[in-house]
């Protein structure tokens, strides 16, 4: 009698190690995003047919660039659409594994579309699953070839015409009339049945490089409430209602019980000898990072850095649109993880009478950390004297540099005080303007209802603005 | 309410809350919770009682170790590996809910959850 448990693969890290961050317990995914469930299910299938240790995932760019966070197998992440061409040397390389590209439809369909068609071609014996959902996910929801007509993206705003971008593109469809492909087939991620259908069809993707038939390719519908705008739920209903007109499932090709197995023969060049056949020298060319000067007329660095929707990345566009209304030069970039929700973000601003050189804040005179893990990252990049403004009612350490003004705002709780917690990031561009002389006050004022259209989101930001305005003032004194 | 034959737990830390197991599962025994996880999602919860054990929530859920189904729960209770002395022994279901049993053998509690922690003989 054995003990029926469906848990977490053993193909998986039981915790993530390799995800940045405090969170290893969870996927960087969106909540209810349909990636993990064909993770689940590609790592269900590699135990059952036991090559979990003999398999090596290639990951794509977008959402799923980090695969190697949690399969506990190979791993490989390459560059963008290029998932097929690494595929192929690793299972040249390596014939005896089971190797597996990963990939979204903008790295697939897009920029990977030559990749793809050629690998396909060649027969390459490896297993593709191509995750369609209609959208680029990661970048923000912009179009993708296979967003369908009418669909509204932020590169579509009022639906992708047939007049300007053509049909949503079938990859299952042109991949299975190639002759090479032993097994084509498009399957969803929308209910228990499509999800039982989606299992099959990956297990015998899979089985199929096991037995060495050649080229598998499987197309799932999947979710991305994010892009889509919608809860998860609503998200797979939209897989049924809409996205199967222009996506019909069912095998497109199977011709593997028709094959014979492939005689894959390892052919390569011994690793030692690589450096010489890429003309490369046994110790690299530095550069003397002292030569390079940072300009000096710049009169403000500043770097803004907290979780991801505390408004971090706002409150520096903020920045710049007053001060270019006070006639300065100004820059500002954001950087932040490919999670849409969650995650570490930071921004960086600069505000100058000259040009600006290069957007990029390395040593900042002005730090605003909103959470611990951005005060922890970026304290020791301050120049001597500089401010470090910190939210004391979420980080519960203190700065360790005695050679800075420390600037400790509880932005969260005043902000919380006057109703919600969104507006901390108003708070504290008031202490800004309070404790600094380039921001004036009465512009700040009146740039304000430019960026709150709203009148009921006008006065409250106001009020938290004259708040962190008060704050400054005394602390500048 | 339909007879426990199978029992369903939720890690706490890992899920999103997304509500698709809410809405998969066919009996209605899941909920998603009132309070929240340090992550700052109101996760899954059980009812505490009704689950067949078929496994739907579990392919439904997108995060890798949320959900943990025994299809059997008695069969897994009796088939308990004692963590501390290695011996057979029996899980007692303490809180069905947090998803909490307790090992008869030397009265630790046991988190179902954490699959991966506990071991039952073939």
């Amino acid at each position: 009698m054995s003990v029926k448990i469906l848990s977490k693969s053993e193909a998986f890290y039981d915790t993530y190690e390799r995800r940045p961050g405090s969170n290893k317990d969870q996927t960087h995914y969106c909540p209810g995003c349909g990636h993990g469930i064909l993770h689940k299910l590609i790592a269900e299938a590699l135990v059952d047919f036991g090559v979990t240790k003999n398999s090596i995932v290639v990951g794509p760019v977008g959402c799923s660039v980090f695969t190697h966070y949690y399969f506990n197998a190979g791993n490989f992440q390459s560059a963008h659409g290029r998932a097929p061409a690494v595929a192929t040397g690793v299972k040249r390389s390596l014939p005896e594994s089971i190797v597996l590209s990963y990939q979204g439809d903008g790295d697939l369909a897009a920029i990977g579309g030559n990749e793809i068609l050629h690998a396909a071609n060649r027969g390459e014996a490896i297993t593709v699953f191509f995750v369609n959902n209609a959208i680029y996910g990661m970048t923000g929801g912009q179009m993708a070839p296979t967003t369908l007509i009418g669909q509204k993206t932020t590169t579509t705003p009022y639906g992708r015409t047939l007049e300007n971008e053509g049909y949503p593109i079938g990859m299952s469809e042109i991949i299975s009339q190639l002759a090479s492909p032993v097994y084509v087939e498009r399957v969803m991620l929308a209910d228990t049945r499509s999800i039982n259908a989606a299992r099959k069809a990956v297990r015998k993707g899979i089985e199929n490089q096991v037995e060495k038939k050649g080229f598998s390719f499987i197309e799932v519908l999947s979710t991305c409430p994010t892009g889509w705008k919608m809860t998860a739920p609503q998200a797979e209903e939209w897989i049924k209602t809409t996205m199967l007109e222009s996506f019909p499932l069912g095998v497109y090709k199977d011709i593997a019980d028709q094959v014979e197995p492939l005689i894959l023969h390892k052919d390569t060049v011994p690793s030692r000898r690589v450096p010489k056949f890429l003309g490369l020298n046994q110790e690299g060319e530095g550069f003397d990072i002292s030569q390079m000067k940072i300009a000096e007329d710049v009169d403000q660095e500043i770097k803004i850095a907290g979780f991801g929707g505390q408004g971090v990345l706002s409150l520096g566009v903020w920045l710049s649109e007053i001060g270019m209304r006070e006639d300065l030069k100004v820059s500002w970039i954001p950087s932040y993880g490919p999670e849409m929700r969650g995650g570490t973000a930071n921004c960086h601003v600069k505000l100058s009478r000259t040009d600006i050189g290069s957007p990029l804040v390395t040593h900042s005179n002005i730090l605003i950390a909103m959470n611990r893990p951005s005060l922890e990252k970026f304290e020791a990049d301050v120049v001597e004297g500089g401010v470090i403004i910190w939210d004391n009612s979420l980080i519960d350490i203190e700065p360790t540099r005695k050679d800075i003004r420390n600037m400790p705002i509880p932005a969260t709780q005043i902000a919380k005080d006057l109703g919600t917690t969104r507006i901390s990031n108003v708070v504290i561009l008031g202490v800004l303007a309070g404790i600094t002389d380039f921001l004036d006050p009465d512009v700040v004022q009146r740039v304000l209802p430019i960026i709150f259209k709203k009148k009921q989101l006008l006065s409250i930001n106001l009020k938290a603005f004259q708040k962190g305005l008060e704050l400054g003032r005394e602390l500048a004194n | 309410m339909a007879k426990s034959r199978g029992l369903v737990a939720v890690n706490v830390e890992e899920c999103k809350g997304c509500k698709l197991c809410v809405e998969a599962c066919p009996v209605n025994v899941l909920h998603l919770s009132e309070s929240f996880n340090t992550h700052g999602y109101s996760p899954a919860e059980y009812e505490g009682e009704g689950c067949t054990g078929c496994g739907v929530c579990y392919y439904a859920c997108p995060e890798p170790g949320a959900i943990t189904v025994f299809k059997n729960w008695q069969e897994a209770q009796q088939a308990y590996i004692c963590q501390t002395s290695n011996k057979p022994s029996q899980l007692t279901l303490v809180d069905p809910i947090q998803g909490i049993a307790e090992c008869e053998a030397c009265g630790q509690q046991v988190i179902l959850s954490n699959f991966r922690a506990l071991s039952f003989a073939e």
